[in-house]
């Protein structure tokens, strides 16, 4: 379902990507067998437009991280293409500066993302210094508490490391130096997944927000379907490495095409159960 | 308490935190982002950073741990209770494949070669990595962040611990599999009586699993007791703020108002109730006053001045 139109007309899409597949060398079945091959991703065509949210969910170990690596190109593809607006995406260290700018991840494992020698004031200062054209002019340090504060970070971390922050706020310090860098399509891996609802819901906000103000795309990668719920436009579900279904987010939630997403939908209904039946409970006790 | 550097200055990090873990029991630890509950897990097994200060007690089995000779906290981490850290990849050996890692503590029990090998594959089977027998001589970067998540709670229930520090166990697992590790944990704690700190933001695999919680802001308890009922009639007005806004699936909510103002820094925590300048119900007393815990009905304690006066 693109909506390119024949002769090149321009593609309303931000980023394509093109049946992408992604093979790993597995381990040995025995020490002198060949290695086995995992077959990450098994041939994914997926479209974001401009301004849209886009979430990716499915099954842990189904392909998702890997997608999301191939598109900021540190993850080589065995096949397929990724275009950004119109351009082919390649390795990262072969993009122009531009589009190295453009693309902005937040990684999955936080901790592992962030230079452990380096302050948090370092580690988004060092953003500007290799992408100057968007480093705010003037009074930087000004500029630092405000996209500290956007993600509800206090001043006073500037200073610290990486070790020195609670799990929460180093995953915020990749969303503020990821963001800092005013990004066109922000990839978020499991981004919000270890923070409280008030600290989740400033940063839902803030990308909201961002999105009508900045044209921002998103790859939103998450397991919580309640915050899919609020904020997707579309979901696209994976299964071993498959596209099993890609809809608007209310048809997902409404009417589940696929038998896997009817599980994980079930599922979530269940764990949420057990606080509508206990709410039950108590009205008939108070 | 626990004191921590930072540069020039110190901070209070945990203040006057106390709460208990039964056996076969589950205690729950919620509370903002930064608030100490990582800091509180792990003051428990003496993982805690350089420089860090430390007073109080942490009694485990009638032992005092929290001056205890290393050698008897490392012992005791692993062999009576397991840890399952909040990040997975930071605290996995990136050199060493996953089964030698889960197999480390049965290692050093001494088991033979092939009994370790058999007791680690049916370790990964049970928190349910897919095809264990392919998965167990790979490392971690070549498996996906919710397997390694899995890894580490095969990692802390290797050596049969009697007490399991949870720091955010299914923070990245989809549901379905979350619901596979909350009914291992279930069935621990009912057959081998495992008593279980859990630390998560959900609040819905609270709801589902906690026995009982303990609420923290800004390093302090602010309020405990019995999950449902904490989590249904608040006590506090920042459990009130946490449980009010929990996201549904089964309906399209809008996005939750955050809190008003800055998260409070325990290395320059406000005066009084640190929760005051973000709190709707604060009065004068407030910024000046520190609320101590009390006990506000039998089993609830809040530390609020106005805890009677929380609405649900
Ligand atoms: N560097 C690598 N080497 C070998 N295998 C890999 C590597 N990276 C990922 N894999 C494998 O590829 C598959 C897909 O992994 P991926 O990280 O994309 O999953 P995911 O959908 O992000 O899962 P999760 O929800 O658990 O994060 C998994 O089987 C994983 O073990
Ligand atoms: N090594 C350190 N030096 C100084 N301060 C630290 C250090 N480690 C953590 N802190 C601070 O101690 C406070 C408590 O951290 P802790 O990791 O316990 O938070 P948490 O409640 O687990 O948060 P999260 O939900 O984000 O994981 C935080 O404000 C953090 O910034
Ligand atoms: S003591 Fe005052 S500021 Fe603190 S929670 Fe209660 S009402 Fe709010
Ligand atoms: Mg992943
Ligand atoms: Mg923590």
């Amino acid at each position: 379902m693109t909506w390119r139109r024949e002769g090149g007309a321009v593609s309303p899409h931000v980023l394509e990507i093109r049946d992408l597949r992604v093979a790993f060398p597995g381990p040995r079945r025995s020490l002198r067998a060949a290695r086995t091959i995992v077959q990450a991703v098994a041939g994914v065509d997926l479209d974001i437009r401009a301004r849209e949210t886009l979430a990716l969910v499915g099954e842990s170990g189904s392909g998702k991280s890997t997608v999301a690596r191939c598109v900021l190109g540190l993850v080589r593809p065995q096949e397929g293409t990724i275009t950004y607006e119109g351009r082919a995406l390649g390795p990262i260290d072969k993009r122009p500066a531009e589009l190295q700018r453009a693309i902005q991840m937040v990684f999955q494992d936080p901790g592992s993302s962030l230079n452990p020698r380096m302050t948090v004031s370092a580690i988004i200062r060092e953003a500007w210094n290799v992408h100057p054209a968007v480093a705010p002019k003037g009074d930087r340090r000004q500029a630092l508490a405000e996209v500290l504060a956007d993600v509800g970070l206090d001043a006073g971390v500037a200073g610290r490391r990486p070790s020195a922050l609670s799990g929460g706020q180093r995953q915020r310090v990749s969303i503020a130096r990821a963001l800092a860098l005013r990004p066109r399509l922000l990839v978020c891996d499991e981004a919000v997944s270890a923070l409280d609802v008030s600290v989740q819901s400033q940063i839902l906000r803030l990308l909201v927000d961002l999105q009508r103000t900045h044209d921002l795309a998103i790859l939103f990668i998450t397991h919580d379907l309640a915050v899919v719920r609020q904020i997707a436009d579309r979901v696209a579900v994976m299964k071993r490495g498959e596209l099993v279904e890609c809809t608007t987010a209310e048809q997902l939630f409404t009417a589940p095409a696929h038998p896997y997403t009817r599980g994980l939908l079930s599922a979530a209904h269940d764990l949420e159960g057990t606080r509508a039946e206990f709410e039950h409970t108590q009205e008939q006790v108070s | 308490m626990v004191v921590l550097p930072s540069g020039a200055t110190t901070g209070t990090v945990i203040d006057k935190v106390s709460f208990a873990v039964d056996a076969g029991r589950t205690t729950g630890l919620i509370g903002e982002s930064g608030s100490g509950k990582t800091m509180s897990a792990m003051s428990i097994v003496g993982l805690l950073p350089p420089g860090a200060e430390t007073a109080g007690r942490v009694s485990w089995r009638s032992e005092e741990l929290l001056t205890a000779a290393a050698r008897r906290i490392r012992q005791v981490r692993g062999r009576e209770i397991g840890v399952i850290f909040q990040d997975p990849l930071a605290a996995l050996n990136p050199i060493q494949t996953i089964g030698r890692q889960v197999g480390e503590i049965l290692r050093r029990g001494g088991k033979s070669r092939q009994q370790v090998r058999a007791r680690v594959l049916e370790l990964l089977e049970r928190v349910g990595i897919p095809d264990p027998h392919q998965r167990i001589d790979v490392y971690p970067h070549e498996m996906s962040g919710g397997m390694r998540q899995r890894v580490m709670i095969a990692m802390a229930l290797a050596g049969e611990p009697q007490l399991i520090i949870a720091d955010e166990p299914t923070t990245a697992l989809d549901v379905t599999t979350q619901a596979r590790i909350l009914q291992l944990l279930a069935d621990l704690r009912e057959q081998e009586d495992l008593a279980m700190l859990l630390v998560s933001h959900d609040l819905r695999v609270m709801a589902h699993v906690a026995d009982d919680v303990v609420v923290m802001y800004a390093g302090r308890v602010a309020e405990r007791g019995p999950a449902r009922e904490v989590l249904e009639h608040p006590r506090h007005p920042y459990t009130r703020a946490l449980a009010n806004n929990v996201p549904a699936v089964s309906t399209k909510s809008a996005i939750a108002e955050p809190l008003q103002g800055a998260p409070a820094n325990p290395f320059d925590r406000p005066t009084g109730c640190a929760f005051h300048p973000r709190c709707p119900m604060a009065q004068d007393r407030c910024r000046t006053e520190v609320p101590v815990l009390r006990e506000v009905e039998r089993g609830r304690f809040s530390a609020c001045h106005f805890a009677t006066e929380v609405a649900s």
